[in-house]
């Protein structure tokens, strides 16, 4: 079944000869798969292993640590052997084959950042654990993304450089096991380099990348490689029309951020006339953004690709990455803390439920060797324990980790209609003095706006300053102020940051005059008193908190209140942008 | 090792290119920071510039990489007793580039006990890290935002004092480490720490470029290169020669030229402009002008050196204003035109 000629027609079709281009060059190419797990994925897998032939096809589990994806030290064979044994990692052992990375969408920045720098060099550059080696680690990237709708993308650096993406999420039918002879593939890789792709179609893909609104290189490029491996399955030496529909097709459909200009022409790829792809060079080599005919025909056949609901898919997929980078990060942030940030070692106990440190362990045995095998050479029945490593208990390293404590500053706002008539510009300069001090601290902030009935989250936990920014000019004022459920709310998103392992500090800006109560219902007493009990149950949180009182005197409602969640209280009047970030200061020392 | 791109063959990044350049001119002007998206040839790049890196004379055998007619008393023991003895064999090498690669141990970057002979032999002996390797060259970093704090906080210390101490392990020893400091990274996986940053002397902020004529460029000389490295790099030697001498040639005038009065007063004014904390920044401004001069063949540092560095030198310096929107790029422009027009 040589087709490698004709543009693939059904997904499975797609999806077998993204297979056979990865297998023709896997360290130039790469997959991203998307589909469930469930049998076809496992027979695609099971196919792209029968046509790698042998080469290396490696699963990596996702909490895989430096030491196996990179090589370290072999402990079991360092201690038999008496003296440092390396052991090779993961992608050293997967030169030449696959790298299949299952759930990619979940794979943490840091070891995506590792992969991508080996794949880039083709070696691994190890510097660890007093080793220094450089292995070869060619290996192609098969990206399983289990493509739910409201998870994030896989990570952005390692899609950059994948060239293909296949959907098996729509294929009912299971493939036919027609078998695919590797001969085919073997001829193939060593017809690849005297394949060559003219300018004009250079040209064509450049265009065409541009008119879909791909921004990085690397896809024309990869999209070049895709057609040049297509016109070698096909036994030609050059790159023709129909490799390039291929190359559109696998390569650049995917990565579409725009719909491009609508051609007056038919669409459907299956039509186009077979011209030689040299036909009529392009006159203008300006930057006339007028896609030639050959770029027409990339477009075409790529825009027979796109998934029908384009923009709304971006939409949804741009959301779902906003919102999932939030997340990797506490994941990220997370486990860190689980471990906390290393500063070195000392001596210990692994019993303790410490995490011993290997390498500074061996070093700490080393210097006594021989003083040891020695005096273990002297007791009865120990000869055949020469060359062993002696190690002693006093040796023992244990690594040290200081908890990294990073400040949520959850700033609540009231934004109720006696503030705005008041001091609502004052208060929002105030917030944006702190801002600042957040930002140089590298603090996270939030932002929570109470006003009318109810509390609304203005801004989940950020970094980005020009963010928070924007919401808090946008601010909307009016109404009464519920501020037992504006107290409840900032508690709330407190918990949940100690829960990640946070320390919180709320900043209350508020003038105290309570007319909402908790349920909903206007009235001043009730909802005075259930922001007084709101009051006491931050105080026992013992969260820091910072009252702000926006009135225009000092009132003595929002001083009583300070009192009672145990706050420092600020009088807006009295303060200017100095008094305030030392308040903030103040609070933030545990 | 896999054959690098050659650094000519490199299509536009006109800035990164010079930045690089003037690196590779004066290892004083602190550093360069490269820092934008994605496959715009970052790593590539810096990879480039080692072969356009000019020889320089090594003591052989020392791991430091010491300059046989300079200082070696600050260097490792076994150095200092054959400088002593005066017998050891002088080495030609290219300015080491060296890779920290991430993932990298601390033991391996500051260098430590040497685990093989210790275990086999029980002698206590160092094993110089990266650090040592990278003296008197450049030292890589890619993703550099990505990198653990703990290892920031050693490069830091070492890049500051041109020396690197070893107190672990019952080691106490110190040597040269005098390295240009090279970064890059994607400010999308995350942002650099403010410190780290203050640390380079120039920055470049790089995009992907959006017209077709360069982009056709760049993928058929990709395309050239990955079908036959060998053959692309021979097709580029005679470029990488010119500039490989350009910069050889720089290096050697780099003392003698002169920086006006008025140069130095413009670049104090540009600096007070832009509003720099402390000298660092006037100081790379003036070394990077005056290294560019020295590539561009002028005799003295004049107003557009000064002019076509500024960018690089101060964008990084620029008072942080977290609320201000406007990318460095444009702003460092906008004092630019000033400062220049008056």
């Amino acid at each position: 079944m040589n087709d490698a000629g004709k543009p693939p027609k059904s997904d499975w079709d797609a999806a077998i000869l993204a297979a056979r281009i990865f297998a023709v060059d896997p360290c130039g190419t790469g997959i991203c798969v998307r589909a469930r797990p469930g049998p076809q994925r496992d027979e695609w897998l099971a196919m792209l292993r029968r046509l790698l032939n042998g080469q290396p096809c490696r699963k990596m589990p996702l909490g895989i640590t430096d030491d196996r994806l990179l090589g370290g030290l072999d402990l079991s064979m360092t201690l038999a052997a008496g003296r440092p044994v390396a052991e090779r990692g993961l992608l050293a052992d997967t030169d030449g084959g696959a790298l299949v990375i299952p759930s990619a969408e979940r794979l943490a920045p840091g070891l995506a950042a590792r992969i991508s720098s080996v794949h880039d060099l083709g070696e691994v550059r190890l510097e660890r654990d007093g080793l220094a080696q450089r292995l070869p680690a060619r290996f192609g990237l098969i990206l399983l993304d289990e493509g739910l709708p409201d998870e994030a993308p896989p990570s952005a650096s390692l899609l950059d450089r994948t060239a293909m993406q296949v959907d098996l999420a729509q294929i009912r039918s299971g493939w036919d096991g027609e078998s695919i002879p590797p001969d085919d593939i073997a001829a193939a890789s060593a017809r690849l380099r005297h394949v060559t792709a003219s300018d004009d179609a250079i040209m064509a893909i450049c265009q065409a990348s541009l008119e879909l609104g791909i921004a990085s290189i690397r896809a024309a490029l990869l999209a070049i490689k895709v057609a040049r491996i297509a016109a070698a399955l096909d036994g030609r030496g050059a790159v023709n029309e129909a490799d390039l529909a291929i190359a559109g097709q696998l390569v650049l459909a995917w990565r579409a951020t725009a719909l491009p200009r609508e051609s007056g022409e038919d669409e459907a790829p299956e039509q186009q006339s077979e011209d030689d792809a040299s036909s009529d060079p392009p006159e203008d080599e300006s930057q006339t953004p007028v896609p030639d005919e050959l770029t027409e025909m990339v477009l075409d056949a790529t825009r027979a690709a796109l998934p029908p609901d384009l923009l709304a898919l971006l939409a949804t997929r741009r959301a779902a990455a906003g919102k999932a980078r939030s997340f990797g990060q506490s994941g990220v942030k997370q486990r860190s803390l689980a471990r906390g940030r290393r500063i070195g070692t000392m001596p210990g106990d692994p019993r303790g439920g410490g995490r011993l440190d290997l390498v500074a362990t061996l070093r700490g045995a080393a210097p006594w060797q021989r003083i040891r095998s020695r005096n273990m050479a002297d007791l009865p029945r120990s000869a055949e324990r020469a060359g062993v490593l002696q190690i002693r208990a006093s040796d023992f390293r244990m690594v040290r980790f200081v908890r990294q404590t990073e400040t949520l500053t959850i700033f609540a706002v009231d934004a109720s209609g006696s503030l705005a008539l008041n001091r609502m510009a004052e208060a929002k300069g105030a917030v944006e003095s702190l801002l600042a001090e957040c930002y140089v601290r590298r603090d996270q902030v939030a932002m929570l706006v109470f006003g009318g009935k109810k509390s609304d989250l203005a801004l989940p936990p950020t970094r980005s300053l020009v963010r928070a920014k924007r919401s808090l000019s946008g601010l909307p004022a009016g109404g009464g102020t519920p501020l037992a459920s504006g107290i409840d709310a900032a508690l709330g998103l407190a918990q949940a940051a100690r829960g990640k392992g946070q320390t919180p500090l709320i900043v209350l800006l508020t003038d105290g005059r309570a007319n909402i109560a908790r349920d909903g219902r206007a009235g001043r007493q009730t909802a005075r008193d259930d922001a007084i009990a709101s009051a006491r149950i931050l105080r026992a949180s013992g969260v820091k908190t910072l009252l702000i009182d926006t009135s225009p005197r000092p009132d003595p409602r929002a001083e009583e209140l300070a009192g009672c969640m145990g706050a420092i209280y600020l009088a807006l009047p009295y303060l200017n942008s100095g008094a305030l970030s030392s308040a903030v200061k103040q609070a933030r020392i545990p | 090792m896999p054959i690098a791109f050659p650094f000519s063959a490199i299509v536009s990044q006109e800035e990164m290119k010079q930045a690089l350049l003037i690196a590779a001119v004066d290892a004083n002007v602190g550093g360069v920071l490269v820092f934008g998206d994605r496959g715009t040839g970052k790593s590539t790049a810096i990879r480039g510039l080692a072969a356009l890196l000019p020889e320089i004379d090594v003591t052989a055998g020392c791991p430091c990489n010491c300059d046989p007619r300079g200082d070696r008393t600050q260097c490792l023991e076994s150095c200092r007793k054959r400088a002593a003895e005066n017998s050891d064999a002088v080495a030609r090498i290219s300015v080491p580039v060296i890779d920290l690669p991430l993932g990298a141990t601390e033991d391996r970057i500051v260098g430590a006990l040497d685990l093989e002979r210790a275990l086999t032999r029980g002698e206590k002996a160092f094993e110089p890290g990266l650090l040592a390797r990278a003296n008197r060259g450049f030292l890589y970093i890619d993703e550099v935002n990505l990198l653990d704090d703990h290892l920031v906080d050693l490069l830091l210390d070492a890049a500051a004092s041109g020396e690197n101490v070893v107190e672990r392990e019952g080691l106490s020893i110190r040597h040269p480490a005098r390295f240009v400091l090279v970064g890059s990274g994607n400010p999308e996986e995350g942002e650099l720490r403010p410190q780290l940053l203050d640390r380079f002397g120039l920055s470049v902020e790089i995009k992907t470029p959006q017209d077709i004529p360069t982009r056709v460029d760049v993928v058929r000389r990709r395309d050239a290169f990955e079908r036959d490295p060998a053959g692309f790099v021979k097709q580029w030697a005679a470029q990488d020669k010119r500039l490989r001498d350009a910069i050889a040639s720089a290096r050697d005038r780099l003392p003698a030229i002169e920086v006006p009065e008025a140069t130095l007063e413009r670049a104090a004014e540009l600096c007070v402009a832009v509003g720099t904390d402390g000298l660092r920044g006037e100081l790379s401004l003036i070394r990077a002008a005056r290294a560019l001069a020295c590539l561009q063949g002028g005799d003295a540092v004049g107003e557009t050196h000064l002019k076509q560095v500024a960018p690089s030198a101060l964008r990084h310096r620029l008072r942080r204003d977290p609320l201000d929107e406007a990318g460095s790029t444009v702003r460092i422009e906008r004092v630019l035109a000033e400062v220049f027009t008056s």
